[in-house]
Protein backbone atom coordinates (compact mmCIF):
# COMPACT_ATOMS: atom_id res chain seq x y z
CA UNK A 1 0.00 0.00 0.00
CA UNK A 2 1.40 3.46 -0.74
CA UNK A 3 0.42 7.04 0.10
CA UNK A 4 -0.83 9.48 -2.52
CA UNK A 5 -0.39 13.17 -1.78
CA UNK A 6 -3.41 15.02 -3.29
CA UNK A 7 -2.75 18.64 -4.27
CA UNK A 8 -5.19 21.02 -3.31
CA UNK A 9 -6.52 21.70 -6.57
CA UNK A 10 -7.23 18.16 -6.68
CA UNK A 11 -8.61 17.43 -3.43
CA UNK A 12 -12.14 17.92 -4.32
CA UNK A 13 -11.96 15.10 -5.95
CA UNK A 14 -11.34 12.74 -3.71
CA UNK A 15 -13.73 13.94 -0.92
CA UNK A 16 -11.21 16.85 0.71
CA UNK A 17 -8.56 14.84 2.00
CA UNK A 18 -4.59 15.59 1.52
CA UNK A 19 -3.93 11.93 1.36
CA UNK A 20 -5.44 8.50 0.06
CA UNK A 21 -3.93 4.92 0.17
CA UNK A 22 -4.38 2.89 -2.97
CA UNK A 23 -2.58 -0.16 -3.99
CA UNK A 24 -0.40 -0.93 -7.05
CA UNK A 25 3.07 -2.79 -7.82
CA UNK A 26 3.91 0.65 -10.04
CA UNK A 27 2.88 3.92 -10.32
CA UNK A 28 0.53 3.75 -13.21
CA UNK A 29 -1.20 1.03 -10.76
CA UNK A 30 -1.22 3.51 -8.07
CA UNK A 31 -2.50 6.10 -9.86
CA UNK A 32 -4.96 4.05 -11.49
CA UNK A 33 -6.32 2.74 -8.20
CA UNK A 34 -6.68 6.28 -7.19
CA UNK A 35 -8.83 6.82 -9.95
CA UNK A 36 -11.28 3.86 -9.25
CA UNK A 37 -11.68 5.31 -5.49
CA UNK A 38 -12.11 8.67 -6.89
CA UNK A 39 -13.33 9.18 -10.68
CA UNK A 40 -12.81 12.29 -11.01
CA UNK A 41 -9.25 12.21 -10.91
CA UNK A 42 -9.09 10.11 -14.02
CA UNK A 43 -9.60 12.85 -16.48
CA UNK A 44 -7.15 15.42 -14.21
CA UNK A 45 -4.26 12.50 -14.37
CA UNK A 46 -4.94 10.94 -17.22
CA UNK A 47 -4.67 11.93 -21.28
CA UNK A 48 -6.97 10.07 -23.39
CA UNK A 49 -4.18 7.77 -24.29
CA UNK A 50 -3.76 6.61 -20.68
CA UNK A 51 -0.33 8.37 -20.38
CA UNK A 52 0.38 11.17 -17.19
CA UNK A 53 -1.14 14.54 -18.36
CA UNK A 54 2.55 16.85 -19.26
CA UNK A 55 1.46 19.45 -16.88
CA UNK A 56 0.98 16.80 -13.75
CA UNK A 57 4.30 15.74 -12.07
CA UNK A 58 4.14 12.91 -10.31
CA UNK A 59 7.26 11.99 -7.32
CA UNK A 60 7.85 8.95 -5.89
CA UNK A 61 8.81 10.09 -2.56
CA UNK A 62 11.28 12.48 -3.94
CA UNK A 63 12.24 11.58 -7.50
CA UNK A 64 9.97 13.07 -10.61
CA UNK A 65 8.85 9.59 -12.07
CA UNK A 66 9.88 11.05 -15.49
CA UNK A 67 13.59 10.65 -15.00
CA UNK A 68 12.90 7.02 -13.40
CA UNK A 69 10.73 4.29 -15.50
CA UNK A 70 7.95 6.67 -15.39
CA UNK A 71 4.34 4.77 -15.03
CA UNK A 72 6.55 1.44 -15.06
CA UNK A 73 8.51 2.61 -11.86
CA UNK A 74 7.56 0.04 -9.11
CA UNK A 75 6.19 1.34 -5.76
CA UNK A 76 7.04 -0.47 -2.85
CA UNK A 77 5.30 -0.86 0.81
CA UNK A 78 5.58 2.76 2.42
CA UNK A 79 6.41 4.76 -0.62
CA UNK A 80 4.72 8.30 -0.98
CA UNK A 81 3.60 9.31 -3.93
CA UNK A 82 3.58 13.26 -4.83
CA UNK A 83 1.17 14.53 -7.46
CA UNK A 84 2.55 18.18 -8.24
CA UNK A 85 0.60 20.53 -10.75
CA UNK A 86 2.01 24.22 -11.06
CA UNK A 87 0.63 26.89 -8.88
CA UNK A 88 0.51 30.47 -9.57
CA UNK A 89 -0.71 32.34 -6.87
CA UNK A 90 1.05 35.13 -5.38
CA UNK B 1 77.40 55.70 15.33
CA UNK B 2 73.37 54.72 14.84
CA UNK B 3 71.96 55.10 11.12
CA UNK B 4 69.23 57.58 10.57
CA UNK B 5 66.31 56.48 9.72
CA UNK B 6 66.61 57.02 6.13
CA UNK B 7 70.54 55.52 5.98
CA UNK B 8 68.06 52.16 8.03
CA UNK B 9 65.83 51.93 5.22
CA UNK B 10 68.00 52.56 2.56
CA UNK B 11 70.24 49.05 4.01
CA UNK B 12 66.89 47.33 4.26
CA UNK B 13 66.19 48.06 0.71
CA UNK B 14 69.53 46.23 -0.15
CA UNK B 15 69.06 43.12 2.00
CA UNK B 16 65.59 42.59 0.40
CA UNK B 17 63.92 41.50 -3.04
CA UNK B 18 62.04 44.64 -5.17
CA UNK B 19 59.77 44.83 -7.52
CA UNK B 20 59.09 47.13 -10.18
CA UNK B 21 55.20 47.88 -10.11
CA UNK B 22 54.99 47.13 -13.95
CA UNK B 23 56.28 43.14 -13.50
CA UNK B 24 53.36 43.10 -10.50
CA UNK B 25 50.94 44.61 -13.12
CA UNK B 26 51.78 41.78 -15.33
CA UNK B 27 51.34 38.85 -12.89
CA UNK B 28 48.25 40.11 -12.16
CA UNK B 29 46.64 40.15 -15.98
CA UNK B 30 48.44 36.96 -16.48
CA UNK B 31 46.19 35.08 -14.02
CA UNK B 32 49.59 34.32 -11.52
CA UNK B 33 48.03 36.97 -9.53
CA UNK B 34 44.96 33.99 -8.81
CA UNK B 35 46.50 31.90 -5.95
CA UNK B 36 49.88 31.51 -6.34
CA UNK B 37 50.42 35.10 -5.93
CA UNK B 38 49.18 37.12 -2.76
CA UNK B 39 49.70 40.98 -2.58
CA UNK B 40 49.92 42.53 0.86
CA UNK B 41 49.08 46.21 1.62
CA UNK B 42 50.85 47.08 4.59
CA UNK B 43 49.20 50.83 4.71
CA UNK B 44 47.04 52.02 7.70
CA UNK B 45 43.04 51.48 7.08
CA UNK B 46 42.63 55.05 6.18
CA UNK B 47 44.90 55.08 3.29
CA UNK B 48 43.73 52.07 1.89
CA UNK B 49 40.16 53.39 2.30
CA UNK B 50 41.05 55.70 -0.22
CA UNK B 51 41.70 53.11 -3.19
CA UNK B 52 44.01 49.82 -2.88
CA UNK B 53 45.54 47.27 -5.55
CA UNK B 54 42.91 44.64 -7.02
CA UNK B 55 42.50 41.49 -5.16
CA UNK B 56 45.37 42.80 -2.58
CA UNK B 57 44.68 41.79 1.33
CA UNK B 58 45.33 44.41 4.04
CA UNK B 59 47.49 43.56 6.68
CA UNK B 60 48.62 46.90 8.37
CA UNK B 61 52.39 47.27 9.13
CA UNK B 62 51.60 47.37 12.78
CA UNK B 63 50.04 43.91 12.66
CA UNK B 64 51.93 42.69 10.52
CA UNK B 65 53.46 39.84 12.54
CA UNK B 66 50.36 38.84 14.22
CA UNK B 67 47.79 38.63 10.81
CA UNK B 68 50.14 37.65 8.56
CA UNK B 69 49.58 34.06 8.67
CA UNK B 70 45.82 34.63 8.58
CA UNK B 71 46.29 36.30 5.32
CA UNK B 72 49.44 34.10 3.83
CA UNK B 73 49.33 30.90 5.54
CA UNK B 74 51.80 29.30 3.23
CA UNK B 75 55.36 30.76 3.93
CA UNK B 76 56.10 29.29 0.61
CA UNK B 77 53.93 31.17 -1.37
CA UNK B 78 55.40 34.48 -3.45
CA UNK B 79 54.07 37.69 -1.41
CA UNK B 80 54.35 40.96 -2.75
CA UNK B 81 53.77 43.56 0.08
CA UNK B 82 53.30 47.46 -0.75
CA UNK B 83 53.06 50.52 0.58
CA UNK B 84 52.37 54.15 -0.29
CA UNK B 85 56.08 54.75 -1.46
CA UNK B 86 57.78 51.59 -0.79
CA UNK B 87 59.46 52.51 2.02
CA UNK B 88 57.50 50.46 4.77
CA UNK B 89 56.63 47.83 2.79
CA UNK B 90 60.47 47.09 2.58
CA UNK B 91 60.63 46.83 6.42
CA UNK B 92 58.07 44.54 6.17
CA UNK B 93 59.59 42.35 4.00
CA UNK B 94 62.64 42.36 6.13
CA UNK B 95 59.89 41.28 9.05
CA UNK B 96 58.39 38.81 6.43
CA UNK B 97 61.99 37.04 5.69
CA UNK B 98 62.58 36.70 9.33
CA UNK B 99 59.28 35.18 9.84
CA UNK B 100 60.19 32.47 7.49
CA UNK B 101 58.37 33.62 4.09
CA UNK B 102 61.06 32.32 1.33
CA UNK B 103 59.28 34.37 -1.73
CA UNK B 104 59.03 38.40 -0.44
CA UNK B 105 59.15 41.06 -2.34
CA UNK B 106 58.71 45.15 -1.95
CA UNK B 107 56.90 46.61 -4.42
CA UNK B 108 59.17 50.19 -5.73
CA UNK B 109 57.52 52.96 -5.64
CA UNK B 110 54.10 51.70 -3.68
CA UNK B 111 50.74 52.23 -4.46
CA UNK B 112 51.57 55.92 -5.56
CA UNK B 113 53.53 54.94 -8.48
CA UNK B 114 51.03 52.12 -9.48
CA UNK B 115 48.43 54.78 -9.31
CA UNK B 116 50.48 57.21 -11.62
CA UNK B 117 51.13 54.31 -14.07
CA UNK B 118 47.05 53.95 -14.69
CA UNK B 119 47.15 50.31 -13.32
CA UNK B 120 43.81 49.47 -11.66
CA UNK B 121 42.50 50.45 -8.57
CA UNK B 122 39.72 49.49 -6.33
CA UNK B 123 38.21 52.01 -4.15
CA UNK B 124 36.41 49.96 -1.43
CA UNK B 125 33.14 51.54 -0.21
CA UNK B 126 32.70 52.81 3.25
CA UNK B 127 30.02 52.55 5.12
CA UNK B 128 28.55 55.05 7.30
CA UNK B 129 28.66 54.87 11.21
CA UNK B 130 24.96 54.65 10.69
CA UNK B 131 25.00 51.54 8.41
CA UNK B 132 27.71 49.64 10.63
CA UNK B 133 25.27 50.01 13.69
CA UNK B 134 22.03 49.10 11.54
CA UNK B 135 23.89 46.16 9.98
CA UNK B 136 25.83 45.31 13.15
CA UNK B 137 23.68 41.77 13.62
CA UNK B 138 24.89 40.60 10.12
CA UNK B 139 28.42 42.00 10.87
CA UNK B 140 28.48 39.15 13.69
CA UNK B 141 27.40 36.93 10.89
CA UNK B 142 30.37 35.35 10.11
CA UNK B 143 28.50 34.17 7.09
CA UNK B 144 28.05 37.61 6.17
CA UNK B 145 30.12 40.12 7.56
CA UNK B 146 30.74 43.24 6.63
CA UNK B 147 31.64 42.07 3.03
CA UNK B 148 28.57 40.27 3.00
CA UNK B 149 26.97 43.53 3.73
CA UNK B 150 28.46 45.25 1.46
CA UNK B 151 27.14 42.84 -1.34
CA UNK B 152 23.79 43.74 -0.22
CA UNK B 153 24.06 47.32 -0.49
CA UNK B 154 25.07 46.80 -4.21
CA UNK B 155 23.18 44.73 -4.66
CA UNK B 156 19.92 45.21 -7.73
CA UNK B 157 16.96 42.80 -6.99
CA UNK B 158 13.26 43.18 -8.31
CA UNK B 159 10.58 41.92 -6.99
CA UNK B 160 7.73 41.07 -9.96
CA UNK B 161 4.25 41.69 -7.40
CA UNK B 162 3.84 44.23 -4.08
CA UNK B 163 1.10 41.50 -2.77
CA UNK B 164 0.73 38.69 -0.64
CA UNK B 165 4.43 37.37 -1.58
CA UNK B 166 6.01 40.48 -2.40
CA UNK B 167 4.97 42.30 1.02
CA UNK B 168 6.78 40.42 3.53
CA UNK B 169 9.69 39.47 0.95
CA UNK B 170 10.13 44.05 0.27
CA UNK B 171 9.91 44.65 3.72
CA UNK B 172 13.04 42.17 4.91
CA UNK B 173 14.86 42.72 2.08
CA UNK B 174 14.83 46.38 3.02
CA UNK B 175 15.70 45.94 6.58
CA UNK B 176 18.68 43.79 5.28
CA UNK B 177 19.99 46.44 3.60
CA UNK B 178 19.82 45.25 -0.30
CA UNK B 179 20.63 48.94 -2.05
CA UNK B 180 18.04 48.74 -4.82
CA UNK B 181 15.28 46.81 -4.90
CA UNK B 182 12.77 47.27 -7.81
CA UNK B 183 8.96 46.81 -7.62
CA UNK B 184 6.74 46.11 -10.84
CA UNK B 185 3.04 46.18 -9.44
CA UNK B 186 0.10 47.98 -11.56
CA UNK B 187 -2.58 47.65 -8.69
CA UNK B 188 -4.13 49.72 -6.52
CA UNK B 189 -4.19 48.70 -2.67
CA UNK B 190 -7.44 47.30 -2.05
CA UNK B 191 -9.36 46.56 1.35
CA UNK B 192 -9.06 42.91 0.57
CA UNK B 193 -5.48 43.05 0.12
CA UNK B 194 -4.77 43.94 3.72
CA UNK B 195 -5.09 40.48 4.97
CA UNK B 196 -2.20 39.31 4.05
CA UNK B 197 0.25 42.15 1.98
CA UNK B 198 1.32 43.79 4.98
CA UNK B 199 3.59 46.34 3.43
CA UNK B 200 0.57 48.44 2.68
CA UNK B 201 -1.77 49.72 5.40
CA UNK B 202 -5.72 50.89 5.45
CA UNK B 203 -5.38 54.62 5.37
CA UNK B 204 -3.32 53.48 1.90
CA UNK B 205 -6.26 52.01 0.31
CA UNK B 206 -6.80 53.19 -3.71
CA UNK B 207 -3.09 54.46 -3.93
CA UNK B 208 -0.91 52.22 -6.13
CA UNK B 209 0.59 49.09 -4.42
CA UNK B 210 4.07 50.35 -5.68
CA UNK B 211 3.98 53.77 -3.90
CA UNK B 212 2.93 52.12 -1.15
CA UNK B 213 5.34 49.78 -0.48
CA UNK B 214 8.25 52.33 -1.37
CA UNK B 215 6.74 54.49 1.72
CA UNK B 216 6.72 51.65 3.92
CA UNK B 217 10.41 50.60 2.74
CA UNK B 218 12.16 53.65 3.33
CA UNK B 219 10.49 54.39 6.06
CA UNK B 220 11.70 51.40 7.49
CA UNK B 221 15.05 51.47 6.11
CA UNK B 222 15.90 55.06 4.24
CA UNK B 223 19.12 53.46 2.99
CA UNK B 224 17.27 51.64 0.31
CA UNK B 225 17.08 52.57 -3.46
CA UNK B 226 13.47 52.28 -4.70
CA UNK B 227 12.95 51.67 -8.32
CA UNK B 228 8.95 51.29 -8.64
CA UNK B 229 7.62 50.16 -12.26
CA UNK B 230 3.76 50.63 -12.16
CA UNK B 231 2.87 49.10 -15.25
CA UNK B 232 2.23 45.13 -15.55
CA UNK B 233 5.54 43.09 -16.79
CA UNK B 234 4.37 41.59 -20.48
CA UNK B 235 6.24 40.57 -23.58
CA UNK B 236 6.81 44.42 -24.60
CA UNK B 237 8.50 45.38 -21.81
CA UNK B 238 10.27 42.75 -19.68
CA UNK B 239 13.62 42.69 -21.13
CA UNK B 240 13.87 46.57 -20.50
CA UNK B 241 12.75 46.05 -17.26
CA UNK B 242 14.75 43.11 -15.59
CA UNK B 243 18.00 43.64 -17.06
CA UNK B 244 20.32 44.64 -14.88
CA UNK B 245 19.13 42.77 -12.34
CA UNK B 246 21.09 40.69 -10.02
CA UNK B 247 18.19 38.69 -8.62
CA UNK B 248 14.28 38.66 -9.23
CA UNK B 249 11.87 37.20 -6.99
CA UNK B 250 8.78 35.70 -8.99
CA UNK B 251 5.79 36.52 -6.62
CA UNK B 252 3.07 37.09 -9.83
CA UNK B 253 -0.45 35.79 -9.43
CA UNK B 254 -0.68 33.80 -13.24
CA UNK B 255 0.84 31.51 -15.45
CA UNK B 256 1.77 34.16 -18.49
CA UNK B 257 3.96 35.67 -16.43
CA UNK B 258 5.74 33.05 -14.87
CA UNK B 259 6.39 31.55 -18.21
CA UNK B 260 7.17 34.76 -19.89
CA UNK B 261 9.67 35.88 -16.86
CA UNK B 262 11.29 32.10 -16.90
CA UNK B 263 12.12 33.04 -20.83
CA UNK B 264 13.70 36.23 -20.18
CA UNK B 265 15.56 35.65 -17.14
CA UNK B 266 17.03 32.46 -18.74
CA UNK B 267 18.16 34.74 -21.77
CA UNK B 268 19.96 37.05 -19.59
CA UNK B 269 21.08 34.55 -17.08
CA UNK B 270 19.99 36.22 -14.01
CA UNK B 271 18.11 33.64 -11.24
CA UNK B 272 15.00 33.45 -10.21
CA UNK B 273 13.72 33.03 -6.63
CA UNK B 274 10.05 31.87 -7.39
CA UNK B 275 7.51 30.74 -4.91
CA UNK B 276 3.31 30.32 -4.97
CA UNK B 277 0.43 29.77 -2.68
CA UNK B 278 -2.65 28.71 -2.74
CA UNK B 279 -4.81 27.74 0.12
CA UNK B 280 -2.66 26.29 2.81
CA UNK B 281 -0.51 25.16 0.15
CA UNK B 282 3.15 26.83 -0.66
CA UNK B 283 5.68 26.09 -3.49
CA UNK B 284 9.13 27.10 -3.57
CA UNK B 285 12.66 26.75 -5.74
CA UNK B 286 15.35 29.10 -6.84
CA UNK B 287 15.89 28.81 -10.55
CA UNK B 288 19.24 29.62 -11.61
CA UNK B 289 20.03 29.14 -15.87
CA UNK B 290 22.47 26.83 -17.03
CA UNK B 291 23.48 26.06 -13.16
CA UNK B 292 19.64 24.48 -12.11
CA UNK B 293 16.88 23.45 -13.90
CA UNK B 294 14.33 26.30 -15.21
CA UNK B 295 11.21 27.08 -14.21
CA UNK B 296 9.87 24.77 -17.48
CA UNK B 297 12.11 21.80 -17.06
CA UNK B 298 9.85 21.40 -13.92
CA UNK B 299 6.52 22.59 -15.55
CA UNK B 300 6.92 21.66 -19.32
CA UNK B 301 3.03 23.21 -19.50
CA UNK B 302 0.62 25.01 -17.60
CA UNK B 303 -2.30 23.08 -16.37
CA UNK B 304 -5.28 23.03 -17.83
CA UNK B 305 -7.76 26.35 -16.91
CA UNK B 306 -10.06 24.26 -14.40
CA UNK B 307 -6.89 22.98 -12.16
CA UNK B 308 -5.38 26.25 -12.40
CA UNK B 309 -7.19 28.84 -10.35
CA UNK B 310 -5.05 31.39 -10.49
CA UNK B 311 -7.56 33.91 -12.78
CA UNK B 312 -9.61 34.45 -10.25
CA UNK B 313 -9.71 35.38 -6.71
CA UNK B 314 -8.87 32.32 -4.73
CA UNK B 315 -8.56 31.37 -1.24
CA UNK B 316 -5.74 31.79 1.05
CA UNK B 317 -3.96 31.87 4.44
CA UNK B 318 -2.80 35.82 4.84
CA UNK B 319 0.18 34.06 7.09
CA UNK B 320 1.00 31.75 3.97
CA UNK B 321 2.81 34.18 1.91
CA UNK B 322 4.46 35.42 4.81
CA UNK B 323 6.23 32.08 5.27
CA UNK B 324 6.65 31.39 1.89
CA UNK B 325 7.76 35.52 1.02
CA UNK B 326 10.33 35.00 3.76
CA UNK B 327 11.64 32.16 2.67
CA UNK B 328 12.11 33.80 -1.03
CA UNK B 329 13.82 36.37 0.97
CA UNK B 330 16.26 34.33 2.56
CA UNK B 331 17.18 32.85 -0.73
CA UNK B 332 17.67 36.12 -2.28
CA UNK B 333 20.12 36.99 0.61
CA UNK B 334 21.99 33.61 -0.01
CA UNK B 335 22.43 34.20 -3.38
CA UNK B 336 23.45 37.75 -3.29
CA UNK B 337 25.97 36.91 -0.15
CA UNK B 338 27.42 33.50 -1.36
CA UNK B 339 26.06 32.06 1.48
CA UNK B 340 24.78 27.92 1.99
CA UNK B 341 22.64 26.06 0.09
CA UNK B 342 20.55 27.39 -2.29
CA UNK B 343 17.65 25.84 -3.35
CA UNK B 344 18.74 25.35 -6.92
CA UNK B 345 17.23 21.80 -8.37
CA UNK B 346 14.90 21.21 -5.25
CA UNK B 347 11.21 22.34 -4.83
CA UNK B 348 10.12 22.62 -1.34
CA UNK B 349 6.40 21.88 -0.37
CA UNK B 350 5.12 23.43 2.76
CA UNK B 351 1.59 22.45 3.50
CA UNK B 352 0.56 24.84 6.16
CA UNK B 353 -2.34 22.46 8.07
CA UNK B 354 -0.03 19.91 8.86
CA UNK B 355 2.62 21.86 9.22
CA UNK B 356 4.89 19.83 6.82
CA UNK B 357 7.57 20.61 4.65
CA UNK B 358 8.51 18.36 1.60
CA UNK B 359 11.35 18.51 -0.40
CA UNK B 360 11.58 16.96 -4.05
CA UNK B 361 14.29 16.97 -6.39
CA UNK B 362 14.20 19.00 -9.63
CA UNK B 363 16.27 18.03 -12.82
CA UNK B 364 17.65 19.78 -15.66
CA UNK B 365 15.32 18.51 -18.74
CA UNK B 366 17.79 17.49 -21.61
CA UNK B 367 15.39 18.27 -24.18
CA UNK B 368 13.88 21.51 -22.09
CA UNK B 369 12.29 24.10 -24.96
CA UNK B 370 13.91 26.90 -23.34
CA UNK B 371 17.11 25.84 -21.42
CA UNK B 372 18.24 23.04 -23.46
CA UNK B 373 19.95 25.87 -26.05
CA UNK B 374 22.67 28.64 -25.31
CA UNK B 375 20.89 31.77 -24.57
CA UNK B 376 21.76 33.99 -27.36
CA UNK B 377 19.76 31.57 -29.52
CA UNK B 378 15.96 32.21 -27.68
CA UNK B 379 14.48 34.45 -29.64
CA UNK B 380 12.57 37.65 -29.05
CA UNK B 381 9.33 36.29 -30.03
CA UNK B 382 9.58 32.61 -28.82
CA UNK B 383 9.56 34.03 -24.98
CA UNK B 384 6.82 33.31 -23.34
CA UNK B 385 4.88 31.25 -25.67
CA UNK B 386 1.99 30.29 -23.75
CA UNK B 387 -0.30 27.75 -24.96
CA UNK B 388 -4.17 29.30 -25.76
CA UNK B 389 -3.42 32.18 -23.60
CA UNK B 390 -6.33 34.08 -24.62
CA UNK B 391 -8.60 31.17 -23.95
CA UNK B 392 -6.90 30.20 -20.83
CA UNK B 393 -8.65 32.48 -18.07
CA UNK B 394 -11.47 32.92 -19.86
CA UNK B 395 -12.14 29.30 -19.50
CA UNK B 396 -11.94 29.35 -15.90
CA UNK B 397 -14.31 31.91 -15.57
Amino acid sequence: MATVRIPPVLRPSVGGVKEVDADGENVGDVLRSLADQHPATQSQMFAEGGELNRYVNVYLNDEDVRVLDGLDTPVGDGDVLVILPAMAGG
Amino acid sequence: MSPSGAEFIRQIKSQIAQVDPGDVNEQLHSGNGNGSLAIIDVRESEEVERGLIPGAKHVPRGHLESRIEGAVPDRSQHVVLYCASGNRSALAAKTLEELGYENVESMTGGYTLWKDRGYKVDVPKVMTPEQRERYSRHMLVPEIGSEGQQKMLDAKVLLLGAGGLGSPTALYLAAAGIGTIGIVDDDVVDLSNLQRQVIHTTDRIGVPKVDSAAETMNALNPDVNVVKYETRIDASNIMEIIEGYDVIVDGVDNFPTRYLLNDATVRLQIPVVSASILGFDGQLSVFKPYDGPCYRCLYPVPPPAELAPSCGANGVLGVLPGTMGLLQATEVVKLIVGAGEPLIGRLLLYEALGATFTELKVRRDPECAICSRPPDEIAEDEMGVFPDYEAFCAAAG
